[in-house]
């Protein structure tokens, strides 16, 4: 009996083993819980094998600053996230922060982007970020390998990236050297909140945990209502062009290009709603092709490896959510279509508070209540 | 027929689009264009034939005997085809299939070519994928190693170019083509040193049971032949249960292990064989539903009676909707145009069936005996899943067999995607061809399951090569500038 | 690594350059094949281990048989005829700029 009840004590089941639950649950077992992690299958809507691998701080925030502050502190901790991987999975994620470009294929385009960037270093708090706005000729003079089309770029010192891939993997090593549970095909059906914990529920069985965190990207949305949460999250799908590995050339990041380790280059990211859809659509690949190939002629003759699409996983406001259940204290959920840039926070912040049975004060802004309680001007 | 040689003198929209003009994909654009249909044949080689038929039509070999009877049946089919009013794009590579937004309810498809160097979109009504098979992996240690070759790669090399290996040559493996290469390399002049057969001596059990069929079959007086003939000729060397291949740069000696001995045999070229598998790229990417097949061991598409897919619209015929060799596809090719046929309205369900009766009965004798040799030479445990941790199992990305072991079992992965994610097997330009039937055995075996519980790699478009100058020369829509320009 | 049968037709002779190297080939052969032909045992390196590779399948699969041909690289050379004057020369490893301008 008292085996049982301390094997359960302070335990925590993370439903969900993609990035966000993968960090998630590091940041739980480092801070010395014992946790379970359930997870899908091989084939499910994974945003974690498609996404574009930024650690991207300019642009965000608009509508809301607490994310902008919540991203950069991310985007801080990330040095610290690299090292900890490095140290704890023996896997570089080759993280760096060289400062990223947003290139601009026309006036109209760059106006935009630049009354965007105006707007949000309006809000409270965020006068501070540093970015520039460069015309053609320093673009070129920073990016030499641009195409007769960039007018020019908006560049923010604070933007990096990683490789993603790397870091999936040395979230879910670490998380195994930590004594990680990890259940794979231990889909999660129900929750059902008892005696102060919670049971979860799948065709493999049950299990019991003090705490439950809800990881489960698109699924949250039908898990949440079970523990007094609400997670309305809808899929926005995303496409991206990979091509085969070639010589290094692009030393910064991209908004929409980035060239990862190993050569490749990657062209993203449409944004359409098309609910569950994952097909890759001719037209918008042909596009984004379009666009890279102006930007950077040189890629013109690039063979294209893989494309794909994937999920991401939006808010209603586009931001994420974190919440604890005021019904079910011990319920949290975590859902966020940045899971590569906020990996940091998650880790190392979001972690050890949800232990800690409170979120932190700076995640307060990010509670799902938002969308029930009429916005004040 | 109808040669197509540059991109833009393709037509906007066909009837049935087939792709592969091997036997299946020859009979079947033959057979649907004698039925009226409009049909482009395309395929990426320079000459119609397929592997099975390469090059029947262009050949330097002279001497008809070294290549046999069977391959100069290909001919007859290439000049039926070549009789027909069918379009054919040979150099041509497809590299997408998706829906035809023109027409709304599905019905009609829209497929990616590519051809000199340009891409084009255009409409299918139906398509037939014809693509056949490609070797299966044989990962041994070295294998990547030059000088290491499929048998296959010799045959085609043979028939395409008449040439032959220079040096001392070693054949291994297991499965009919085997002893007929070796037959015709040996015809053709080459030094054979060596044939090492790894069939299992269990297999003989296993295939016991299905020995009567192949008794009555056309396989059998064939094969004896082939049999006979290599072993009376040379060196060969049975039980094998491990091959290495080693050397510095370039392929040295192979090492042979049969039970516990271990012999070490000099040689400049190693071909490599153990049956062939469809090849199931395209019908994939595509989202044609696939199983595992426990007796060819392999995945093949889910098919009907009419070689329809689970996508309304795609037939596949030949050896990509199971391994059958060249008469069978033929049949089947001409079995899936009927199908076609009646779905675009030029054959009522009578006709169609009243054509295809005779076929599926040539098919049944065609087929019959087919079991016994899948069971017979279902390559051993160990050469579908090497045991040797360091033997590069994914050539592209340069994936041992131990990293997916190790990563199976102490990351959980259950499938060959997130293999995929996590070491990057399967993502190099040959697109998992050649690792994924490996990666998901290893999976399998790692994690106590069956390749059919493991799955297979989700494989997307482009699946052959395109640049992206291709890709950004092609139409644009509205939508899709509002998609990407946000 | 391969060499001709003895009794085979006679094609025509086409000039080429394997790495600045004067070669010929039959027309009506892949640029691989021709390579084979010509003795040719490794076509590029690698460009994750730097190890020379050769074609292994010769039938558009396997894509070992990658190359430069006429300046432009990574091309499937079993699947390119060779052309009279082609410029073949072995891929080194990641496709680098130079084999972009094609």
């Amino acid at each position: 009996m008292t085996t049982n009840a301390n094997r359960n004590e302070g335990d925590v089941v993370v439903i969900g083993g993609g990035v966000v639950g993968a960090a998630v649950a590091l940041g739980l077992a480092r801070s010395g819980a014992r946790v379970i992690v359930l997870d899908e299958g091989d084939v499910a809507f994974r945003a974690s094998r498609g996404n574009f691998a930024l650690v991207w701080v300019q642009s965000k925030g608009l509508g809301m600053p607490e994310y902008a502050l919540w991203t950069r502190r991310s985007a801080e901790d990330w040095h610290g996230l690299a090292v900890i991987l490095r140290d704890e999975a023996g896997i570089d994620v080759v993280h760096s922060q060289p400062g990223g470009f947003v290139p601009c294929l026309s006036e109209a385009e760059l106006d935009k982007r630049v009354t965007a960037m105006r707007r949000l270093h309006n809000l409270p708090g965020l006068a501070d970020f540093p970015y520039e706005v460069l015309g053609r000729a320093e673009t070129k003079r920073r990016l030499p390998d641009i195409g007769k089309d960039v007018v020019g770029a908006l560049y923010s010192p604070l933007d990096g990236h990683v490789n993603s891939l790397k870091l999936f993997r040395a979230l879910r090593e670490a998380s195994a050297r930590h004594d990680v549970d990890y259940r794979p095909n231990h889909a999660a059906e129900a929750i059902e909140p008892r005696d102060g914990g919670f049971r979860i529920r799948g065709p493999w069985g049950e299990i019991a945990a003090a705490k439950v965190v809800l990881a489960a990207g698109l699924g949250n949305a039908r898990l949440a209502p079970m523990v007094g949460l609400d997670a309305p999250v809808k899929p926005s799908k995303g496409q991206i062009i990979v091509t085969e590995k070639t010589t290094p050339f692009l030393h910064h990041p991209m908004g929409t290009i980035r060239q990862t380790d190993e050569g490749g280059v990657m062209i993203g990211d449409s944004q359409e709603d098309r609910g569950f859809d994952t097909i890759v659509g001719q037209p918008v690949i042909s596009v984004m092709a379009e666009r890279a190939v102006r930007t950077f002629p040189r890629l013109a003759a690039l063979n294209v490896v893989r494309t794909w699409s994937a999920l991401r996983v939006m808010s209603p406001d586009g931001f994420p959510i974190y919440d604890q259940s005021q019904s079910h204290p011990g319920a949290f959920v975590v859902t966020c279509h940045s899971g590569v840039t906020l990996a940091a926070n998650h880790v190392l912040t979001l972690a050890p508070a949800i232990l800690a049975g409170e979120l932190p004060e700076m995640a307060a802004s990010f509670s799902a209540r938002r969308f029930h309680v009429p916005v004040h001007a | 027929m109808k040669a197509v040689t540059a991109i833009d003198q393709l037509a906007e929209s066909y009837d049935l689009v087939v792709v592969g003009a091997g036997p299946a994909g020859l009979s079947a654009a033959a057979r649907a264009a004698e039925l009226g249909v409009g049909v482009l044949l395309v395929d990426e080689n320079p000459a119609p034939g397929g592997q099975i038929y390469r090059a029947v039509t262009t050949t330097p070999v002279s001497d008809r005997d070294v290549l046999g009877a069977d391959y100069w049946r290909g001919a007859e089919i290439v000049a039926r085809f070549e009789r027909s009013q069918a379009s054919y794009a040979g150099s041509c590579t497809l590299w997408s299939i998706g829906p035809d937004a023109a027409v709304p309810e599905g019905g009609g498809f829209e497929i990616g070519l590519s051809l000199d160097g340009r891409a084009r979109l255009i409409g299918a009504r139906q398509l037939i994928l014809a693509t056949g098979a490609q070797e299966r992996p044989f990962p041994i240690p070295g294998w990547t190693l030059p000088g290491v070759m499929t048998a296959g790669a010799a045959q085609i090399a043979l028939k395409s170019a008449a040439i032959v290996p220079a040096g001392r040559t070693v054949i291994a493996g297991c499965g009919p083509l085997l002893y007929l290469l070796a037959g015709q390399l040996a015809a053709a002049g080459a030094e054979i040193v060596a044939v090492l057969d790894t069939t299992p001596r269990s297999n003989w059990l296993k295939a016991a049971a299905a020995l009567p069929d192949f008794l009555r079959s056309p396989y059998l007086a064939k094969g004896l032949k082939l049999m006979a003939k290599a072993r009376r000729s040379l060196r060969f060397v049975g039980g094998v249960t491990g091959l290495a291949a080693e050397g510095a740069d370039k392929l040295a000696t192979v090492q042979v292990e049969r039970g516990g001995s271990v012999e070490t045999i000099a040689c400049d070229t190693l071909l490599l064989h153990q049956g062939v598998i469809p090849s199931v790229n395209l019908s994939n990417a595509a989202g044609c539903t696939h199983d595992f097949d426990t007796v060819q061991h392999c995945w093949v598409p889910r098919l009907d009676d009419w070689l329809s897919s689970s996508e309304p619209g795609i037939a596949i015929a030949g050896d990509g909707a199971g391994i059958g060799g060249a008469e069978s596809a033929a049949l089947r090719g001409e079995v899936a145009a009927l199908g076609a046929a009646h779905r675009l309205g030029r054959l009522d369900a009578s006709e169609r069936d009243r054509a295809a009766a005779p076929l599926r009965a040539e098919l049944a004798r065609a087929l019959r005996g087919r079991r016994f040799l899948d069971l017979l030479y279902k390559p051993a445990p160990q050469f579908l899943a090497p045991r040797r941790d360091e033997t590069i199992i994914c050539r592209c990305e340069e994936v041992t067999a131990g990293q997916v072991r190790d990563t199976a079992v102490r990351l959980g992965v259950t499938g060959p995607n997130q293999m995929k994610a996590f070491l990057r097997c399967g993502m190099g330009p040959c697109q998992g061809r050649l690792c994924g039937p490996t990666v998901v055995e290893l999976i399998a075996e790692a994690n106590g399951t069956t390749p059919a519980e493991v799955g297979y790699y989700r494989l997307r478009p482009p699946v052959k090569p395109i640049t992206l100058a291709e890709l950004a020369a092609l139409p644009q829509s509205e939508a899709a500038v509002k998609a990407v320009v946000r | 690594m391969f060499r001709s049968m003895r009794d085979a037709k006679a094609g025509a002779r086409l000039s080429f350059t394997f790495d600045g190297r004067p070669l010929t080939g039959r027309e009506g052969d892949t640029v691989t094949a021709s390579l084979l032909a010509n003795g040719v045992t490794a076509c590029r390196e690698t460009p994750v281990s730097g190890v020379p590779r050769a074609p292994y399948c010769l039938m558009g699969v396997c894509f070992d048989c990658l190359i430069v041909i006429d300046g432009i690289g990574n091309r499937q050379g079993c699947l390119v005829p060779l052309r009279e004057g082609m410029r073949i020369e072995t891929q080194h490893g990641r496709r680098q700029p130079e084999e972009m301008r094609g």
